[in-house]
């Protein structure tokens, strides 16, 4: 028996029917989002930023402290679910809906593995880009029902934020779209793996070396969408408490910190799916494997490939937030309109010489 | 049903999904969380003092310019996209179109620049 043929396996989900299929995809989804969050806030949150600051972090509930996150969850359940007297009950009770919402949509289009994914958008950049922006909606409706003065502020202020730094965003990420002639995200994984270096294929083409400015400036977005530090000013603690989520007790809390942090993943998985290759594994790699780069095993090892580089990113964006103290409001959005806009239409311009040139 | 219509209904569901996770969640919650709410309980948090005035208070929103403006380069993106996907087969002439239409837009960023309607004042 030779390991080709210890390779070939009939793949059980192959000839499933399509409800039980997307069943499958829902449980997945779920786990998709919220383990590496869990799992993020506790190794980063909790855990890595406690280091950074010469302390220990949660230490009781569990082994190390790991079973805090379980502790938080039996903590928030036991919490009054508080509607302010003035509160707009509706809109105040939907907020964190439409948040997690955004998170989950979001979520469909990322690519885990060749079949391994929810859904197969043509043009899931622009999907991603589009629903990503959806949680702004979330955002004001909570500061604006909470009929509290710190969360009007508070929501107002991450507006004016998610709007400026969404179009670096999306400019960011035209970069790759030009480089790689296509919205779906797995011929964009795709690209990066066929296309060569200065003729040679070993390790593909990232995006991250052709495009290092749009890293860059996507990053910088990221880290402003997400309301992490250095652009927390809609959460500031010193000055707003909580900002949106001052009014919100118990799980509606829960539901918007959920989100937040499951946000900050999905983004990660959408950097590395753009810009580091997504699930699959350098050339030279599956050369030595003796796969395809697209074998059905990669559905396998995918998954893990792209939480790696989850990891990755996301140490980065929980490093920043914690090193660099809070941009005031303008500075912020002076950063937004008169550097990175300017830098990333004249990344466009120059990606598309290139490509032309080449 | 065609493939396309499914991948929508895919993402049609993921937002069902959501919604039930939240309300399961908020659900299970509400069968153990206690509720008991008092006068002073259920005031708006102004850092321990009792409210004053009106909670939706009147503030300068003062990036509605900045909305303008984002409109704008919004639509712009909306543009790009569909020339990115297909700027291999345009060429020079989709190249040099598309530099012209960047540079209308930067004319239009410059004289917001100018007029210092950039400034958060």
């Amino acid at each position: 028996m030779t390991f080709a043929s210890l390779l070939a396996v009939d793949w059980p989900w192959a000839s499933w029917p399509w409800w039980a299929d997307t069943s499958v995809k829902m449980v997945f989804a779920i786990v998709a989002v919220l383990i590496p969050a869990g799992g993020t806030v506790y190794l980063y949150l909790f855990k890595m930023v406690s280091f950074m600051q010469s302390r220990l972090g949660p230490m009781e509930a569990g082994p190390y402290g790991s079973m805090q996150l379980l502790a938080e969850l039996g903590k928030n359940v036991q919490k009054e679910d508080i509607f302010p007297e003035k509160a707009d009950r509706w809109v105040f009770a939907l907020a964190p809906y439409v948040v997690l919402m955004s998170t989950f949509l979001l979520a469909v289009v990322v690519p885990f593995g060749p079949q391994a994914q929810f859904t197969n958008l043509d043009t899931g950049v622009y999907f991603a880009l589009a629903v990503s922006s959806v949680s702004v909606v979330g955002i004001l409706m909570a500061g604006w029902a909470s009929a509290s003065k710190y969360s009007l502020l508070g929501g107002l202020r991450a507006a004016g934020q998610l709007i400026a730094y969404e179009l670096p965003l999306i400019l960011a990420v035209v970069g790759v779209v030009i480089q790689a002639g296509t919205l779906n995200l797995q011929e964009i994984v795709a690209a990066q793996n066929q296309q060569e270096i200065f003729g040679w294929g070993g390790i593909g083409n990232p995006f991250i070396l052709t495009q290092g400015l749009g890293f860059l400036i996507f990053m910088i977005a990221v880290q402003a969408e997400l309301t992490q530090g250095p652009f927390d000013m809609p959460v500031a603690e010193s000055e707003l408490v909580s900002g949106y989520m001052t009014e919100y007790s118990g799980f509606r809390f829960l539901m918007f910190f959920i989100g937040e942090f499951a946000t900050a993943n999905i983004f990660a998985f959408l950097g590395s799916v753009l810009f580091l290759g997504g699930w699959a594994l350098p050339p030279f790699v599956t050369d030595l494997l003796g796969i395809e780069w697209d074998s059905p095993w990669m559905n396998v090892i995918g998954p893990g490939v792209m939480f790696t580089k989850m990891l990755l990113i996301t140490f980065v964006i929980y490093w920043v937030r914690f090193t660099y103290p809070r941009f005031r409001e303008d500075q912020l959005q002076k950063f937004a309109w008169k550097v990175l806009i300017p830098l990333s239409l004249v990344n466009i311009a120059i990606t598309g010489a290139l490509k032309v040139a080449f | 049903m065609s493939d396309f219509l499914r991948e929508y209904i895919i993402v049609a569901l993921f937002g069902a999904l959501a919604f039930g996770l939240v309300a399961t969640f908020i659900g299970l919650a509400s069968l153990i969380r206690p509720s008991r709410p008092t006068p002073a309980k259920v005031e708006n948090y102004e850092s321990g003092v009792d409210p004053v005035g009106s909670s939706w208070s009147q503030s300068q929103i003062r990036y509605y310019i900045f909305a303008l403006l984002f409109v704008m380069f919004d639509v712009e993106a909306v543009f790009i996209f569909p020339w990115a996907t297909r700027l291999e087969d345009l060429g020079l002439f989709g190249l040099v179109e598309m530099v012209i239409f960047i540079f209308i837009l930067v004319l239009g960023l410059a004289y917001a620049w100018r007029k210092g309607v950039l400034r958060w004042v």
